[in-house]
């Protein structure tokens, strides 16, 4: 890895992270886009669970992750603290890779 | 107004966004483990979670990086993941009222844990505060983890004690909350299908990226 990779990557991060911020401002939106963004981290979120879950590069498989996942899904839905959600999805995960 | 330290539910939020920011520190380490496996010194993987501090993209160009990809391809990518934080300040912007050196920093901090936190506390002041210790708690660990996994370099297999599942677990705890209500449960349900589909099918970053549109639920009144 090169240092210009790692330099030309931290500039394109902070570029897109600076744009959202920056593009809005202080302005006040429309109802309608206020409406369409407030829905921006239940999809994404959504959506980066899936792709820890089961995408493995460009392929989908079922693992020992979505055994682990699966426990966090339980406890989440039970209301079980955010830790205890991170160290069951870990704990089971490292468990069915394990034995299974 | 009420002294922040006696407002127990802002304390319940803050203890809930320094949390977080430990366990993704814990997943951080395995950050440290793959880049440094992947080639990288110590000194650029710390660069990298110091300058670039979106988990996403990092562990994404080191994992291209360490399976033998061109540096075009890793950072191809490791932007189309980078380039969520830049609709998650939108989705931020209307909470984060400051100045520009103010808004400059909170950009550096844009990122999933600290809007997702933001996202599930209903109270606005609870937003705003949400945001910036979930913020900056995970930039602290983020990077004390990322120096921990650097140092150990291979003397661990994260793997092992299933790290690699932490990260998604934090964000299905993180998800629960914010499905309480009709719309964001919708918005949840076709993101996640649009991103499974996608994934075998379109570069890496393109399927979280598509799966933005599913905001788009938010349209009818």
């Amino acid at each position: 890895m090169s240092w210009t990779f790692v330099l030309l990557l931290a500039a394109t991060a902070y570029a897109f992270k600076v744009l959202g911020l920056v593009l809005v401002g202080d302005r006040t939106l429309p109802p309608v886009i206020d409406r369409c963004l407030a829905l921006i981290p239940a999809a994404l979120i959504a959506a980066i669970v899936m792709l820890n879950t089961f995408a493995h590069g460009q392929h989908l498989q079922i693992d020992a992750r979505a055994a682990g996942v699966g426990a966090a899904v339980v406890a989440a839905w039970r209301k079980a603290p955010l830790i205890v959600v991170i160290v069951i999805g870990a704990a089971v995960t490292a468990l069915v890779r394990k034995y299974a | 107004m009420i002294s922040p330290w006696r407002d127990e539910r802002l304390r319940a939020v803050a203890a809930a966004c320094v949390t977080l920011g430990f366990a993704i520190g814990v997943f951080a380490i395995s950050f440290g483990v793959s880049s440094v496996a992947a080639g990288a010194t110590v000194g650029q993987t710390c660069a990298l979670s110091l300058l670039v501090f979106t988990g996403a993209s990092q562990v994404s160009a080191v994992s291209v990086i360490g399976s033998g990809g061109t540096a075009a391809s890793a950072f191809g990518g490791a932007a189309l993941l980078a380039a969520r934080n830049g609709v998650y300040g939108l989705a931020m912007a209307p909470h984060l009222k400051g100045r520009l050196p103010t808004r400059l920093i909170a950009a550096q901090l844009t990122i999933d844990e600290s809007t997702a936190m933001a996202a599930a506390q209903e109270d606005e002041a609870h937003k705003s505060a949400a945001f910036w210790i979930t913020g900056l708690s995970v930039y602290l660990f983020w990077n004390v983890g990322t120096l921990i996994g650097a140092l150990l370099g291979t003397a661990i297999d994260p793997a092992t004690y299933g790290l690699d599942a932490a990260f998604p677990a934090a964000f299905v705890a993180i998800l629960f909350p914010l499905l309480r209500q009709k719309r964001p449960m919708m918005a949840a349900a076709i993101g996640a299908t649009v991103c499974l589909v996608l994934i075998p099918f379109t570069p890496v970053g393109v399927p979280i990226l598509c799966a933005a549109l599913a905001i788009l639920v938010g349209v009818p009144e």
